[in-house]
C-alpha cells in the first residue's frame, strides 16, 4: 500500500461531489460560518473556455456527432463537458437480465452543467404515498417542512412560472415566463379541447436579471452550458458564493474512496485518490456531506466498510442501494402540416420548454398510480445532426425531392416526453459488484432492474396521451412505441432518463432507513446524504429543485447541531 | 503545436476507444482538440483548401463524393452536399469508426461490383442513365421486396444518405437553406407569429 498523505488540517465539514446537493450545501455552511473541503472526482469548470454557447455545428469538423459519429443519437458533442453514458476506467456493471445505464459528469458542477433546468416541486401527496394508496413508504416530512426551502432556493437561483392552483404542481416564487412559442400555441388549442391542463413551464433560467447574473438572452443553447450564468448551475451559482467566504477549499480530481470511522464511531476522514499522482490522501473533518449524485453516494457507504459497519457505513438497515428508481419516460412526436406555412422566424426562446403538461388526471381513478407530466419540444431548432432522419426514413430517394422534403418539414415536428412516477421495488437496486474494480482500485456499482406493470401501463397511458393531442391539434402521431418487446409503450430502461433516486432513503425509523428527515444517517450523527440518495420515492417532477431544497435545510440544520455541539 | 504525437496515434487511442464498446465512450479533450486542429490545418495549408481523406482510397472517395451530390444537389437556391462538405464529415467519423468503415466500405465495395455485374464498369464510370437505375433501385427499402440482393446495397445507402443529409444541414449553406434564424441575443424572446389555421 503506498504511503497515505494526510492532510493536517481539520476542516468543519467535508463535502463530496460538487453538484446540486453539494454546490447547495456549500454556500449554506461558508455563509453559516463553517470551513467546508469539497472533493470533486472531475477536474475545475473554465465556462468560457468549456462551454460550446453559440458555436455553429459546421465549427466543429464532427459537426455536433462526436468522434466517431458516436453521439449521433445521443446528447451530441454540444453538451456541457464531461458527462458520459461510460466513462474509461471507471466502469459499473449491470447484473444478468437487467438493463440500466447511469450517466455521469466529472466536473466541478456535475451534472447541473448540462441538466435540462426543470424545476418542479414535489406537491404535498407525494411525500405521502402509502397513506394514499397503500403502495411505498411515506416521508419522513412534510410538504409544508420542506416547502419555506423551496422558497429560498427558488428565491436564491431564480425560476420562471405562473401561480396555477394545481394540486399536483404547487406555485413557487417565480420570475414571468417567456411567451408561448408557435409549437406551443397549437398544444395548447389541442390540450384546452381534451381538458388537459398545458400551463407555463417552470425552469431554472432567469428572465430577470438576479444577484448580478444578467437575464437570459434567449439562444435556446441551455444545455451546452450558459457563459452569462442566466440560468442555474451549481458550478456558477453556488460555488462561487462559498469561495468568496475565504472559508472554501475545493479539491479537483479528487476520487473518494472511503469514509473513515474513528474508535468514538463517528466519521474523521475521507480517503481518496488524487488522480493526477494515482496517490491515495486523506483530509479530516468534524462532519461530512455526501453529494456525489444518488448511486455514487451508496456506493462510497457500501465501500466504507469497518468493524463498527461489516455492511457498509449506515447501513446498519440494510437499505444502503435498495428502493433505486427513475422516472418512468416514453416519447413521441407529431408532424403538423400547418407548420409548413410558417415563416421564418427566432423560434430559440429558451434552452427547452416554455410550457408543460403537469399531471392533470389527480382527481380520478387511472388505470395507473401516480402519475407523470409531459414535456415538449421542437420547431424551427438550430438544425443538427439526425434531424432530418425521420424525412429520410418516412420519403427515401435522393436528389432535390429530398432536398426539398427537409426545407419544408423543417420545424413542423413537435416532440413529447412523459416523465412519471415509478414505485421502488424490491429488483430495482444496486450493489458492489463483488470483482470488479474502477482504474483506482475502488469497487464499481452493479446495478439490477425491473419495471413492474404500474410502470408500463402508465407509458402506455403516455402514448394514447401524445397521440391524442397530436391529432386533436391536426397532427399525425409518429412513436417507435409497441405494446410488446424489451420497451413496451417506448418505456426508457432504467436510469436513461438520469433521474436516479433513493439507495440511502430516509424514515422515521433506522430499521428501515439510513437517514433521518434532515438527511443525518441514524448510524452516525456526524455523516448527512444530501443528494438524490435521500429520496423516499420518486414524484413525476424532475428531483434536482428538490435535491437543492432538501440539501439546504440538512446544511441548516447541520449549522444549528454544530452550533449546539452535538456533532 | 507539439509534433511529438502522429494523428495516426491519436486515431489509434480514438479508435481502441471505440472498439471497446458500441456505445458511446470517453474521448480524451486532449485527443479530440487535437484532430479538430488537424482537420483545419490540413485543410488550410493544402491547396484550395483540398482534404486529403483519412479513410477512403482516392478512387472510392471520388464514388463517395459523386454520391453525396446527388443525394443532395446544388440548384438555383444554395449549394449542396459538396459545398456543404458532407465527403469529409464522412470520410473523418468513417476513419473513427470500424463499424461506419464496413458499412460504408464495404457498401461502396458492393456498389461497385454490382455495377460491373450489371454494365460492366465500377459505379463512377457507368452513364447518368446507368446510375440512375442503380441509385433507383437502392433507394428505396420496398425494393428488396421484389429483389433481397438489393438489401446490402438498401442498407448501405439508407445510411450513407442519413449522413449526407447530416452534413448538409449542419453546413452555413444547409442552415441558410432552411431559413433557421437564431443562435442570436435577443433581450426578449418576442414569441413567434400566429400559426395559419391546419
Amino acid at each position: 500500500m503506498p504511503q497515505v498523505i494526510r492532510s493536517p488540517k481539520t476542516y468543519d465539514v467535508c463535502i463530496i461531489g460538487s453538484g446540486a446537493a453539494g454546490g447547495t450545501a456549500a454556500k449554506v455552511l461558508t455563509e453559516g460560518g463553517l470551513s467546508v473541503v469539497m472533493l470533486e472526482a472531475g477536474p475545475p469548470l473554465y465556462p468560457e473556455k468549456d462551454f460550446k454557447e453559440h458555436v455553429w455545428p459546421y465549427q466543429l469538423p464532427h459537426r455536433g456527432a462526436g468522434i466517431g459519429a458516436k453521439d449521433r443519437w445521443g446528447f451530441g458533442e454540444f453538451l456541457a463537458p464531461n458527462g458520459f453514458w461510460d466513462i474509461e476506467g471507471e466502469p459499473y456493471t449491470v447484473a444478468e437480465g437487467s438493463r440500466f445505464r447511469w450517466f455521469r459528469s466529472r466536473i466541478v458542477g456535475g451534472r447541473t452543467n448540462h441538466w435540462g433546468r426543470i424545476a418542479l416541486r414535489f406537491a404535498p401527496v407525494d411525500f405521502k404515498v402509502r397513506s394514499t394508496d397503500g403502495m411505498g413508504d411515506d416521508w419522513p416530512l412534510t410538504y409544508e417542512e420542506l416547502s419555506p426551502y423551496y422558497d429560498k432556493v427558488e428565491s436564491y437561483i431564480g425560476v420562471f412560472g405562473t401561480k396555477e392552483n394545481i394540486p399536483s404542481a404547487p406555485d413557487g416564487i417565480f420570475m414571468p415566463p417567456p411567451p408561448m412559442r408557435c409549437t406551443e400555441t397549437i398544444l395548447k388549442k389541442s390540450c384546452d379541447k381534451l381538458n388537459i391542463l398545458f400551463i407555463p413551464s417552470r425552469m431554472a433560467i432567469l428572465t430577470k436579471p438576479l444577484n448580478g447574473r444578467p437575464a437570459c438572452h434567449y439562444c435556446a443553447q441551455c444545455g451546452r452550458g450558459c457563459i452569462s450564468a442566466s440560468n442555474f448551475s451549481s458550478s456558477q451559482v453556488m460555488i462561487p458564493p462559498a469561495q468568496k467566504t475565504g472559508r472554501f477549499t475545493l479539491i479537483t480530481g479528487a476520487m473518494a474512496r472511503e469514509i473513515i470511522v474513528g474508535k468514538d464511531g463517528k466519521c474523521e476522514a475521507v480517503s481518496y485518490i488524487e488522480k493526477a499522482t494515482r496517490s491515495e490522501k486523506r483530509v479530516n473533518a468534524k462532519a461530512f456531506i455526501l453529494a456525489a449524485s444518488a448511486c455514487e453516494s451508496s456506493r462510497l457507504l457500501l465501500n466504507s466498510k469497518s468493524a463498527s459497519f461489516p455492511d457498509g457505513l449506515a447501513n446498519s438497515s440494510g437499505v444502503v442501494g435498495r428502493y433505486l428508481t427513475d422516472s418512468v419516460g416514453s416519447s413521441g412526436g407529431g408532424y403538423f402540416p400547418q407548420l409548413e406555412k410558417m415563416p421564418p422566424h427566432n423560434h430559440d426562446g429558451v434552452g427547452g420548454m416554455h410550457m408543460y403538461v403537469p399531471w392533470w388526471k389527480f382527481d380520478r381513478k387511472n388505470d395507473f398510480l401516480r402519475g407523470y407530466h409531459i414535456e415538449v419540444g421542437g420547431g424551427r431548432n438550430m438544425p443538427g445532426i439526425s434531424e432530418f432522419e425521420g424525412v429520410c426514413e418516412e420519403f427515401e430517394g435522393y436528389g432535390a425531392s429530398l432536398k426539398q422534403k427537409c426545407q419544408s418539414r423543417y420545424g413542423t415536428y413537435i416532440g413529447f416526453a412523459g416523465r412519471g412516477e415509478m414505485i421502488p421495488n424490491a429488483n430495482s437496486y444496486c450493489d458492489i459488484d463483488p470483482v470488479t474494480v474502477d482504474e483506482w482500485g475502488i469497487p464499481v456499482l452493479r446495478f439490477h432492474w425491473e419495471w413492474s406493470d404500474n410502470e408500463i401501463k402508465m407509458a402506455k397511458d403516455m402514448q394514447e396521451t401524445f397521440r391524442a393531442i397530436v391529432e386533436a391539434g391536426g397532427g399525425t402521431y409518429h412513436s417507435r412505441a409497441t405494446p410488446g418487446g424489451l420497451n413496451p409503450y417506448g418505456i426508457a430502461d432504467g436510469g436513461v432518463i438520469i433521474h436516479e433516486l433513493g439507495t440511502a432513503r430516509m424514515g422515521s425509523t433506522p430499521k428501515t432507513s439510513a437517514l433521518n428527515k434532515y438527511c443525518q444517517a441514524h448510524d452516525v450523527k456526524n455523516l448527512f446524504v444530501t443528494d438524490g440518495a435521500c429520496f423516499v420515492s420518486n414524484a413525476d417532477k424532475n428531483p434536482t429543485l428538490t435535491i437543492m431544497a432538501l440539501s439546504w435545510r440538512a446544511s441548516e440544520y447541520l449549522l444549528e447541531e454544530s452550533r449546539k455541539g452535538n456533532l | 503545436m507539439s509534433n511529438h504525437i502522429s494523428r495516426r496515434d491519436v486515431l489509434k487511442s480514438l479508435s481502441k476507444g471505440v472498439i471497446a464498446g458500441s456505445v458511446l465512450r470517453v474521448i480524451p479533450l486532449e485527443a479530440a482538440e487535437y484532430v479538430h486542429r488537424m482537420v483545419a490545418s490540413e485543410k488550410a495549408t493544402s491547396p484550395a483548401g483540398a482534404y486529403t481523406p483519412k479513410f477512403f482510397p482516392p478512387q472510392q472517395y471520388k464514388t463517395l463524393v459523386a454520391l453525396c451530390q446527388t443525394i443532395i444537389p446544388a440548384d438555383a437556391d444554395s449549394g449542396g452536399a459538396i459545398e456543404g462538405g458532407s465527403p469529409e464529415f464522412i470520410d473523418l467519423i468513417t476513419s473513427e469508426n470500424p463499424e461506419h468503415q464496413l458499412t460504408l466500405g464495404g457498401g461502396l465495395m458492393w456498389l461497385d461490383e454490382t455495377c460491373t455485374d450489371h454494365y460492366g464498369q465500377p459505379y463512377i464510370r457507368c452513364t447518368a442513365e446507368q446510375q440512375k437505375q442503380i441509385l433507383d433501385s437502392i433507394a428505396y427499402r420496398k425494393n428488396a421486396l421484389a429483389d433481397p440482393s438489393l438489401s446490402p446495397g438498401i442498407e448501405f445507402f439508407a445510411f450513407l444518405r442519413d449522413l449526407t443529409v447530416d452534413a448538409f444541414f449542419t453546413s452555413a449553406p444547409g442552415i441558410k437553406y432552411l431559413d433557421y434564424i437564431g443562435n442570436t441575443y435577443l433581450a426578449e424572446f418576442p414569441g413567434c407569429p400566429p400559426v395559419p389555421e391546419a
